[in-house]
């Protein structure tokens, strides 16, 4: 299933937060979404999930979602959502209750994506007792859970200490490899961007456009800290990136 | 060779540990404090009202007081009263406490509802419902209902406050995960917004059921012949002081008897929030 976004513009309260947002969404791909703060980013992941409407513009599905897919999109929030009162296990049960899946069938998904983002042994665990990293992946063990065609991501790791988000983000990259999925990557770290995006759209500061769109050739497999190409456009996109959030700051201070 | 001292700092002061001024800000359990308090203050009580440093006419000797306890509860008088007060105790507080949430929750969740009730709400809640209550007697007659009615409607305001305050505070990133996900909408209430809410509502019940406590006094002022509230009214008008105490001392065992089991399902719902 591809995702379309043709001409999206959006507001809040009269001030143009999106303008005319056109992007693709390939079947397999993994597009990452960098800008400055404020530009928009969480908003049209938020559009792109249909959890808001967008003032102008639209949000398209192009093919139908694989056989098997319980929620076409789905999220996984920075700070990862999970209900406080339920274990790991209860946690993903959530999510297939409500479409009958209960008993057996059930706990056969849930061992299956525990033990797909190392968690078997936690199933019991409240969500309390786990680090952060933990949580992050209870929350990712939840949305392939429901055999998402479309995953979507804002920020997932930033609420992580560095050591952490770089084990995830392996973890991430050893998911895809296995079982490629689709996925709009929200993040501000332009070096998770660069590890995990197969193209990388750069907003523009507040009001959001789409500034350039970066495609990187490098399969994932391959990519690894220190390769001079990722760095090389991690470097051009950092050189984008600046003076926007030098702008946007700025704007921010004269408010 | 020297140390590494930066420059114009004196060297070979004292070395002291750094004072510590964090912890506190968290209440422990600390057993047996509680009781020691009463303890305390009954043992001063006595003491003065022996040396007659307190008058007979302030207060009651607590031990005369224990005594006329001991009579009521081995003459079987006790249950006479305290069974008809804790029947209207829970079948009033029910009634209020579960309209009170229902109302609460709907409060909570729609916005007409919101725009409709609180006012409303906020109309009642400052009515002493006492002055009600020849209202009550009309409506319901002077049996039992009418005491129903008041203790729950006494109950049922701050209910629907601590209720609807309680659904405002569920994390909206949890609801907003609920959809995200395509539950149903009576999902995202029943797994979501009540579990979020319980917290808030569960501490919002010690309030509403102590109310309920004073209201039972209230309604036991009109036409019962039985019950704690009877009870301490006729001594009051006696002026018999022990019996009157005694009335108090087992409204209060009431208060507490509720208050620990709320904290009893505190411990066992809640156990979550570790
Ligand atoms: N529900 C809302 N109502 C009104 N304004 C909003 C709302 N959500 C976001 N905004 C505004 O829209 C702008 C974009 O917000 P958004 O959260 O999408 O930015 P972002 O790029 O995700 O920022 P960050 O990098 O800080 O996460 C901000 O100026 C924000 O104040
Ligand atoms: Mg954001």
């Amino acid at each position: 299933m591809n995702l379309t976004l043709d001409q999206i513009t959006h507001r809040y309260s009269g001030m143009p937060v999106l303008q005319e947002i056109s992007l693709e969404i390939p079947a397999g791909e993994i597009l990452c979404i960098v800008g400055p703060s404020g530009c928009g980013k969480s908003t049209l992941l938020r559009l792109i999930g249909g959890l808001e409407k967008p003032d102008e513009g639209q949000v398209l599905q192009l093919g139908t979602p694989p056989e098997g897919c319980l929620n076409p999109l789905t999220y996984v929030f920075q700070d990862f959502a999970l209900l406080p009162w339920r274990t790991v296990g209860g946690n993903i049960s959530l999510v297939l209750e409500d479409h009958g899946i209960k008993g057996r069938a059930a706990d056969a998904i849930i061992d299956d994506v525990l033990a797909r983002t190392k968690l078997s042994d936690f199933r019991k665990a409240l969500p309390r007792q786990l680090s952060g990293g933990m949580k992050q992946r209870v929350a990712i063990a939840r949305a392939l859970a429901v055999n998402p065609a479309v995953m979507l991501l804002d920020e997932p790791l930033s609420a992580l200490d560095a050591q952490t988000r770089e084990l995830l983000m392996d973890d991430l990259l050893a998911l895809w490899t296995r079982a490629p999925f689709t996925a709009v990557y929200v993040t501000h770290n332009l070096n998770e961007a660069v590890r995990l995006g197969h193209r990388i759209a750069v907003l523009s500061r507040r009001p959001g456009r789409v500034r350039e769109v970066v495609e990187i050739d490098i399969p994932l497999a391959e990519r690894h800290a220190g390769l001079a190409r990722l760095d090389e456009v991690q470097a051009h996109l950092w050189g984008l990136m600046r003076d926007e959030a030098m702008a946007a700051d700025q704007e921010l201070l004269d408010v | 060779m020297s140390d590494a001292t930066l420059p114009g700092e004196p060297r070979a002061t004292a070395a002291r540990p750094v004072p510590f001024r964090g912890g506190g800000f968290r209440p422990e359990a600390k057993r047996g404090v509680g009781l020691m308090v009463f303890v305390v203050l009954l043992l001063v009580i006595e003491w003065g009202t022996r040396a007659g440093w307190i008058g007979n006419l302030t207060l009651p000797r607590p031990s005369d007081v224990g005594a006329t306890l001991w009579d009521l509860a081995a003459s079987g008088r006790l249950w006479e009263h305290l069974g008809p007060s804790l029947s209207r105790l829970a079948v009033g507080s029910l009634l209020g406490v579960t309209t009170g949430i229902a109302v609460g929750v709907a409060i909570g969740l729609f916005s007409y509802a919101r725009a409709g009730l609180v006012p409303l709400v906020a109309a009642i809640f400052p009515i002493p419902k006492i002055a009600l209550l020849p209202l009550f007697v009309i409506w319901f007659g002077i049996d039992e209902p009418s005491k129903y009615a008041l203790i729950a409607l006494g109950t049922f305001t701050p209910t629907v406050t601590s209720t609807y305050g309680a659904v405002d505070n569920v994390d909206r990133t949890l609801i907003r995960m609920g959809q995200s996900f395509g539950l149903s909408w009576w999902s995202i209430v029943s797994k979501i917004v009540l579990p979020g809410a319980l917290p808030g509502i569960l501490s919002g019940l010690r309030v509403s059921l102590a109310i309920g406590i004073i209201l039972l006094v209230a309604a036991e002022m009109l036409g019962a012949e039985y019950g704690i509230g009877a009870y301490v009214l006729q001594a009051g008008a006696l002026y018999d002081l022990e019996r009157l105490f005694a009335g108090v001392v087992i409204l209060s065992v009431i208060g507490v008897l509720v208050s620990w089991l709320i904290g009893l399902a505190e411990k066992r719902l809640l156990r979550w929030r570790g």
